[in-house]
């Protein structure tokens, strides 16, 4: 055989391998973590670990009541704030905006995605927590710190718009021109247009939008960790401290290997942070590329 | 005026308004942490590793943080790298267009794409103790390596599924063997989104602190070897940030000035790249 066709043959075997290795991961992410949380599994029932709010470590008692609230009450927050801002600012660019603002834009959006989120934190410490401490918790006369959900679910907010709004646009884009000169043409206005029109037919991909940022909110760790206050206690309002599960898992990886099942009880909070965040991910791709198939 | 023209308006205006404090809060978080970071800034920041206490307000610098991440953010963005290049070859040219394998793998990635960093750091834990590898840039590497993997894949692909059709007709119907087609055609046409998407993948690794916490460790020496701890620029802000001290935090703000520098530059980077290579390609 000719040797050019064998070295073809090869790197198409090596690459398939590599392409299927490469799916593989997602597979051994999911098998090694509940691999490592099986020791804390064993020793209590799944739902008992889920709905108890006694973190003892030393006690062996590993309740992740309070982080998991603390986690959906910030992501809550986050998502309240971003939804109105994304929305508003994709449908502008998509509907509104003339082509070359669109095009400038665009990379500061890109810009916004790309700071790391250490920085996102510092910037939280800077200016959000002093803003809560000094102005807003004094103005509704009660006190707090200002590392609370509030400062948590702010930074993430805008951590979020990036995708959310990059997400959207595609979305937008996806629907059919011929839809909105049909609907413009029967005398509506754009703002109609898009209300009655662009919108409901988008609303799939922008639940799908919503839910990737959804679940970038809840999995995300540094900038939520450095401004949410981290006290192990189910947070009652905005202005309390939080204890999101990523920054349990980060806060304590020091010590976790020197107590007894420790270990096995972060990694089993990575896993539910996982599980949860595969579902919103699943559901958005799915719907995201039925879209994608009708174009 | 009817009301749809003042209905109309009024969310054009809060629509202009959004979008101007989108843009707005990237200049605020730019600007505060300039204004908080240049103060502190001294040469030995960038030149020095710290010295005896220096996380109780002695003297030192950040070097070892800045080159860790540089080591790790670059040796995970060329091992990523020669991971997705066969993976977005064997999706564009090798696999059948659309088929079910295709579709699968885009769908992993995806989803890959979306788990959070600190489950990395974990994931990347867990086979560094099957392993038997304790804390060092090796481990950090290969758990950034991971994290950035999607990323690449994701942005390399949009560039190969641009590459036009004919284009490859023509590579074949010379005689050329998909392999020397992937080479000579694909790679080369797509050279500058693949700078583009490598550029993208580095400035995600070196910003990543969540996924290095576990796996790559703290030290105040420049490693010297793929096994030692190695320190990274986000954590050592937030190290500092976490002291009581206020003179190393105003040090923390300094790094981040650092680090946001450093992202910008690689972002500005690859704008100008992707728009001064595009020139050419063939359309």
């Amino acid at each position: 055989m000719n040797i050019r066709v064998y070295k073809d043959k090869i790197t198409a075997r090596l690459m398939g391998v590599i392409a299927f290795l490469s799916c593989l991961i997602l597979v051994l992410i999911i098998a090694g973590l509940y691999y490592r949380s099986r020791p804390v599994l064993e020793l209590k029932p799944f739902l008992e670990l889920l709905t108890s709010g006694s973190w003892h470590p030393l006690r062996q008692e590993f309740g992740f009541y309070p982080f998991i609230m603390g986690s959906l009450w910030v992501t809550g927050v986050a998502i309240i704030m971003a939804i109105p801002l994304c929305l508003l600012t994709s449908i502008y660019l998509s509907e509104y905006a003339p082509g070359y603002l669109r095009e400038w834009i665009k990379p500061l959006i890109d810009l916004l995605a790309g700071i790391p989120s250490v920085i996102y934190g510092v910037w939280g410490v800077l200016v959000i927590v002093p803003l809560i401490k000094d102005t807003i918790a004094p103005r509704v006369g009660s006190f707090s710190s200002g590392y609370c959900v509030l400062s948590g679910g702010v930074v993430l907010g805008i951590m979020i718009c990036p995708i959310i709004i990059h997400v959207s646009l595609e979305v937008f884009r996806a629907v059919p021109r011929e839809l909105r000169e049909a609907s413009l043409s029967l005398g509506a206005t754009r703002w109609q247009t898009i209300k009655q029109v662009v919108l409901r037919k988008a609303r799939p991909g922008i639940m799908a939008a919503i839910v990737l940022g959804l679940s970038r909110a809840f999995g995300e760790t540094m900038a939520v960790l450095m401004v949410v206050g981290n006290v192990p206690r189910a947070p009652g309002s905005l202005l309390d401290a939080a204890y999101p599960l990523p920054a349990l898992i980060a806060n304590n990886y020091g010590e976790m290997l020197s107590v007894p099942l420790y270990d096995s009880a972060l990694m089993l909070a990575c896993f539910i942070l996982l599980l949860v965040v595969l579902l919103f991910n699943i559901v958005a791709r799915i719907v995201l590329i039925r879209i994608e198939r009708q174009m | 005026m009817d009301r749809r023209r003042i209905e109309e308006n009024i969310f054009k205006g809060l629509m202009i308004v959004s979008t101007i404090a989108l843009c707005l809060i990237l200049v605020l978080i730019v600007a505060a942490i300039t204004f908080k970071g240049l103060p502190s800034m001294r040469l030995s920041m960038i030149t020095q590793t710290p010295k005896g206490g220096f996380y109780l307000g002695k003297e030192g610098g950040i070097l070892n943080a800045i080159l860790g991440s540089i080591y790790l953010a670059g040796g995970a963005t060329i091992l990523a790298l020669f991971l997705a290049l066969p993976v977005v070859l064997y999706l564009n040219l090798y696999a059948r267009r659309n088929g079910s394998i295709v579709r699968l793998v885009r769908f992993c990635l995806d989803v890959l794409w979306g788990i959070p960093s600190i489950v990395y750091g974990a994931f990347g834990f867990t086979i560094m103790l099957f392993f038997g590898l304790r804390a060092s840039l090796l481990g950090g590497i290969i758990t950034v390596a991971l994290l950035i993997l999607p990323i690449m894949c994701r942005a390399m692909d949009e560039v190969f599924s641009m590459v036009p059709r004919g284009l490859l007709e023509a590579s074949y119907a010379v005689g050329a063997t998909r392999w020397e087609t992937a080479l000579k055609v694909v790679v080369r046409q797509g050279l500058p989104g693949m700078i583009t998407a490598v550029l993208i993948a580095f400035g995600r690794g070196i910003g990543d602190a969540a996924s290095v916490i576990f796996t790559a460790g703290f030290s105040d020496a420049v490693p010297n070897s793929l096994f030692r701890p190695a320190a990274t620029l986000p954590l050592a802000i937030f190290f500092q940030l976490g002291t009581p001290f206020p003179q190393v935090q105003n040090r923390a703000y300094a790094s981040a000035f650092i680090l946001t520098m450093i992202i910008l530059f690689i972002s500005i980077t690859t704008r100008i790249v992707s728009r001064k290579y595009t020139r050419h390609i063939i359309k």
